[in-house]
């Protein structure tokens, strides 16, 4: 992100099979807290922005409970990793690789995101 | 013990009340119950409860919850308790007891722990109707029952019994009077200086005191009932109800039937042992006995040394009971009472160290040895330091008595605490439990709360006076034994809620980054925070708002970002993503109108409505993005929100009150609904809920609530600390018949004292067991302002009060803050199409077809997407 453009003309875009699909404005992402995105094949994505405005997009279905909701779950820190945990039963996953920190055995897609 | 040879001994317990109660737990802990049949003869209708409470009768504990008997315990140890049937001969030669009932019991071993009987004066008509005792449950419901067609009062005695006596009846609404005999109130435990202390504020609070005056005559009208009394003085007092507290006198006449040995003003004589003098196969324990000292002790802890001495003979250890101190502190009234050691300065040679101030009240004075060893003392208004003072006594205090008396803050006072106690002295008199034990279940039994010390050690549980030096203890304890424990909120903040809080008032810090960045821990600074810390920062921040300069919006600038979900859309979640809508409908009062309009609104959204436990309707399955148009009809409507998904003001129920129901004695509906106006949006550490009742009935539940306020004929009662959920808790009674104003200050101060000093997501019923000193310290606080702090809290609360905006009323005139409430950022138009519904019993129930699905396996997580 060293591009001199505006902040509010940035663009957030998302890796899909060979495109870059684009989001929303950069300035709809608060920081600290996500957004959902539905993408052209109907599935979901929580795009979440941290205080360092580094971009993050995971799947935005909970797989503990089925609700399409990690993107309205609060973001943090847990031992330098960044992770979003579920509004419903509060399970905390990586936003960087998908990992549920609370269950070894549950992941969530994870998008590569990039602002234009 | 000899037993008859082949069958198993025989223990009979003439009398279950709370030193016979004491005693069979001694039995059980010594393991006589399985080695004996043990046979109780129980005269009151119900098992042993807490006599020393009783009065907390009337302030809404029920006669269960002064229960002291486990039934559990009976059963598991076999003992045969019979209720409502009292012993009436005894046989020695034969070596029988028998009951009314005409059961016969053999035995080897015979307690008796009959207690005491209220000793009335031979004056004429003391039997009429509305003559009354004060002993027993039964005496309390008659009381109450009679109370409620009389409008005045009389005591006859100002001793302890006689003062607790009196505050009972203005609770109950009588004009109250006391009738002393004596030239001041309390003469066996207080001097002159105490008895003006204790009479000045006793008057105060609205209570008629006669002191060196008799009672004469008992006057009454043609059907019998009681009108008034006649006094020595030649002046006649008008009173439909009498209560005698003239004093109590050993319930013996059992043991004179059976030819045992009793003393020349009664009480069964016994020896160190507690064996009687007569017959070693008999023993008698409790205000029954005439201990080997020559004294008949009328308070509980010595009654139960004697039933730990009677067990331990009975097994065959060594114990014995020479005579105990008459130590005792009380709550009489509101007004603190002690008097320890030699309070009266009997000794020869002594010397009195004397504060005293009646116009606050107080007065204070230690008696002093020669040698500077503290003998005992006096405390009325103040008996903060009767912990510490009694366990002194006996030895010379490491710092001048002077200072030991004069309050802190005054010149040179001190407040020695009890880490000046060496490890021998007796923390709980009821108990006998040592400072040296306390400190052992904190490093050896590994205790860290007081709950457990208490459960540990027994330290606490009886009269309750030790409790705050026990909680002083333990946690010094805790701290030099240094059990490392990290009090820290979480992974980013070392420090405890109350800490962060204190910082964030004094450093008026209103970003939660600055706060992570400058106080959290060496990692976590510079990062994101976590799910734990960033709502109890946000709800630090927002009970402060007005304060810190804060904006008090919560959804403004940064604090949008650190909100729990729910507060983040001001709505509650549901499990398949869509929300519930709960409008405030203050005290649960709501015009027809309003009802429509709920209606009408559910109905055209498709909600599900339901009446919740609180008093108010709630509509379900809204997606988010129907959140703002719901609430613009609603707001519209004059409805605001009801802050169902905050840690926050829920709800004040209210039952109808005196507009109404026949039995309400105040308008508790108008207080709930100023009660809810006042403290909404309110951030705290966890929910509020509260509830206003019309009287003593209770329909609106308000001793389960966090506040809770009960009518009485003069004002409001004061509960605090309740809790429903999963661990129910009974709220205490914090302050009586208060004025409106008054009632609204104290709430004012506890809530804030609360969210000042509660951990995050604990409630009050949980803070109020936690912190040091409990419900005392509370009192202290809030009612006395100990800390010198009540201004401040009431500024805070005033200063929330002037600020307060509808969240949801800001909500939906503001497009920027309503773009959030889209369920896609790229398709605002579109539903989440997760969000679905089927129908049940006319509404709708969500459908979560996904979850069939189930979780998705690690390895399958990359399909159609890129890794970073
Ligand atoms: C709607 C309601 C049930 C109903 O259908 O009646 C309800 C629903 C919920 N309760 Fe409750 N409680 C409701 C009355 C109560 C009551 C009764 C009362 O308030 O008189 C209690 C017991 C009283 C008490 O709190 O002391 C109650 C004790 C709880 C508890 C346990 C609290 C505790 O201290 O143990 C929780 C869990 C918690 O807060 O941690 C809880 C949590 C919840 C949550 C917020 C659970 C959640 O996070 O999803 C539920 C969501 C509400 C929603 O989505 O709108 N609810 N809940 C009631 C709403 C009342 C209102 O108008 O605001
Ligand atoms: C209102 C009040 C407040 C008090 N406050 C305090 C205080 O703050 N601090 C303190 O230390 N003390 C206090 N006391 C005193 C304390 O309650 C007593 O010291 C204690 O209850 C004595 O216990 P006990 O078992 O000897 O007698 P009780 O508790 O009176 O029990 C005796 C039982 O024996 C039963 N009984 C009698 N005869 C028979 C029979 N023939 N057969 C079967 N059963 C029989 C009686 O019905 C009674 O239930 C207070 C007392 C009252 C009434
Ligand atoms: S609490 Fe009292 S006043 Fe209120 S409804 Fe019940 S009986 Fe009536
Ligand atoms: S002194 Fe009575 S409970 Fe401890």
């Amino acid at each position: 992100m060293t591009l001199a453009v505006e902040t509010t003309d940035l663009k957030v875009q998302l890796q899909l099979a060979d495109d870059w699909f684009t989001v929303c404005d950069l300035s709809m992402l608060v920081p600290g807290r996500g957004v959902a995105a539905l993408l052209p094949d109907g599935r979901q994505v929580a795009v979440f922005r941290d205080r360092s405005d580094r971009l993050y997009a995971v799947d935005n279905r909970d797989p503990f409970t089925g609700a399409a909701v990690l993107s309205r779950g609060l973001t943090g820190t847990h031992e330098g990793r960044p992770f979003v945990a579920s509004p419903l039963l509060k399970q905390r996953f990586d936003l960087a690789d998908g990992h549920c920190l609370d269950d070894e055995s549950v992941r969530v897609a994870v998008y590569e995101v990039r602002t234009r | 013990m000899s037993a008859t040879l082949g069958a198993t001994p025989t223990i009979v317990l003439v009398g279950h009340g709370m030193v016979g109660q004491r005693f069979l737990e001694a039995l059980a802990e010594r393991g006589l119950t399985a080695t004996h049949r043990v046979v109780v003869l129980c005269e009151e209708p119900r098992p042993a409860y807490d006599r020393v409470q009783l009065t907390s009768y009337f302030s809404g504990r029920t006669p269960e919850d002064l229960s002291l008997t486990d039934l559990e315990f009976i059963k598991d140890h076999g003992i045969e308790l019979h209720v409502g049937d009292p012993a009436e001969t005894i046989d020695r030669e034969a070596r029988r007891v028998t009951a009314r009932s005409g059961l016969a019991v053999d035995y080897d071993v015979l307690v008796l722990a009959t207690g005491s009987y209220p000793f009335v004066p031979p004056v004429p008509n003391k039997d009429a109707a509305g003559c009354f005792v004060y002993r027993t449950i039964e005496d309390l419901l008659a009381i109450e029952e009679y109370a409620r067609n009389a409008s005045t009062g009389a005591v006859v005695g100002g001793g302890l019994l006689g003062l607790e006596a009196a505050g009972a009846l203005k609770g109950l609404g009588l004009n109250a009077h006391i009738v002393e005999f004596a030239p001041r109130l309390m003469p066996v435990q207080v001097d002159d200086g105490g008895g003006a202390a204790l009479l000045r504020t006793i008057e105060e609070m609205g209570l008629t005191v006669h002191t060196g005056v008799g009672t004469q005559e008992i006057v009454t009208d043609d059907s019998g009932a009681v009108t008034g009394m006649k006094l020595s003085d030649g002046s006649e007092l008008a009173t439909e109800l009498v209560v005698f507290s003239a004093g109590v006198r050993p319930r013996d006449q059992l043991a004179r039937d059976c030819g045992l040995g009793v003393g020349e003003r009664g009480g069964i004589a016994v020896d160190e042992q507690c064996r009687t003098v007569t017959d070693p196969r008999v023993f008698a324990i409790g205000e029954c006995a005439l201990a080997a000292d020559g004294r008949v002790y009328g308070l509980v802890a010595p009654g139960y040394e004697q039933a730990e001495t009677a067990a331990a003979t009975i097994a065959a250890d060594e114990a014995s009971f020479t005579g105990a101190d008459l130590s005792t502190k009380l709550k009489l009234l509101g007004v603190d009472v002690a008097s320890f050691g030699d309070a009266h300065g009997t000794t020869e040679d002594c010397l009195d160290v004397v504060y005293s101030d009646s116009r606050a009240g107080l007065y204070k004075k230690l008696v002093i040895g020669r040698d500077g060893t503290l003998l005992g003392g006096i405390l009325v208004g103040d008996a903060d330091a009767y912990g510490t003072l009694r366990a002194l006594t006996g030895s010379v205090p490491p710092v001048s008595p002077e200072s030991l008396v004069l309050p802190a803050g005054a010149g040179s006072g001190a407040q020695l605490g009890p880490s000046a106690l060496p490890d021998d002295a007796i923390i709980c008199s009821c108990h006998n439990v040592s400072k040296g034990s306390i400190r052992g279940a904190v490093t050896e039994h590994r205790c860290t709360t007081v709950p457990e010390v208490k459960k540990c050690t027994k330290a606490g549980t009886g009269c309750g006076s030790c409790v705050k030096v026990l909680g002083q203890l333990v946690t010094a304890e805790l701290e030099a034994s240094g059990v490392e424990v990290d009090k820290g909120l979480c992974g980013c903040f070392a420090q405890t809620r109350e800490e962060l809080y204190e910082i964030v008032r004094a450093l008026r810090l209103t970003s939660y980054r600055e706060l992570l960045d400058r106080h959290g821990r060496e990692g976590a600074r510079g990062g994101d925070g976590c799910e734990v810390c960033k709502p109890a920062v946000a709800s630090i921040i927002a009970s402060l708002a007005p304060a810190i300069g804060a904006s008090g919006y919560v959804l403004d600038g940064e604090q949008a970002a650190l909100q729990d979900t729910n507060d983040h859309f001001l709505a509650n979640l549901q499990k398949n993503g869509s929300y519930s809508v709960v409008p405030r409908i203050p005290g649960g009062e709501i015009a027809p109108e309003k009802l429509i309009v709920i209606g009408e609104i559910a109905r055209d959204f498709g909600l599900y409505t339901k009446i919740t436990g609180g008093q108010r309707i709630d509509m379900f399955g809204a997606r988010v993005e129907q959140l703002p148009l719901i609430w613009a009809r609603l707001v519209d409507a004059g409805f605001e929100s009801g802050h169902a998904y905050g840690k926050s003001l829920r709800t004040v129920k209210s039952c109808v009150g005196s507009t109404w129901c026949r039995y309400g004695v105040q308008d508790s509906v108008r207080m709930a609904i100023d009660l809810e106006l006042r403290y909404r949006g309110l951030r705290s550490p966890h929910k509020l809920k509260s509830a206003v009742s019309g009287c003593q009935r209770e329909c609106a539940e308000a001793q389960s609530k966090d506040f809770g306020v009960i009518a009485t004929a003069n004002g409001w009662n004061l509960y605090v600390g309740g809790n429903g959920g999963a661990t129910p808790r009974h709220a205490d009674l914090l302050a009586q018949d208060l004025s409106d104003a008054e009632l609204v200050r104290l709430i004012d101060r506890f809530l804030m004292f609360y969210i000042r000093t509660a951990d995050r997501l604990e409630r009050t019923s949980t803070w109020l067991e936690r912190i040091p000193g409990g419900l005392e310290h509370v009192r202290d606080v809030v009612v006395h302002d100990s800390l010198g702090i009540c201004d401040e809290l009431e500024k805070l609360m005033r200063s929330h009060v002037a600020h307060y905006r509808d969240e949801w009323a800001e909500t939906v005139t503001d497009p920027e803050k309503l773009a959030r409430f889209v369920s896609f950022v790229n398709a605002p138009d579109t539903p989440d199409p997760v969000v679905s519904f089927v129908p049940e019993r006319d509404q709708i129930k969500p459908d979560l077809p996904l979850l069939s699905i189930g979780m998705r396996p690690a390895d399958d997580v990359l399909e159609g997407s890129a890794q970073r």
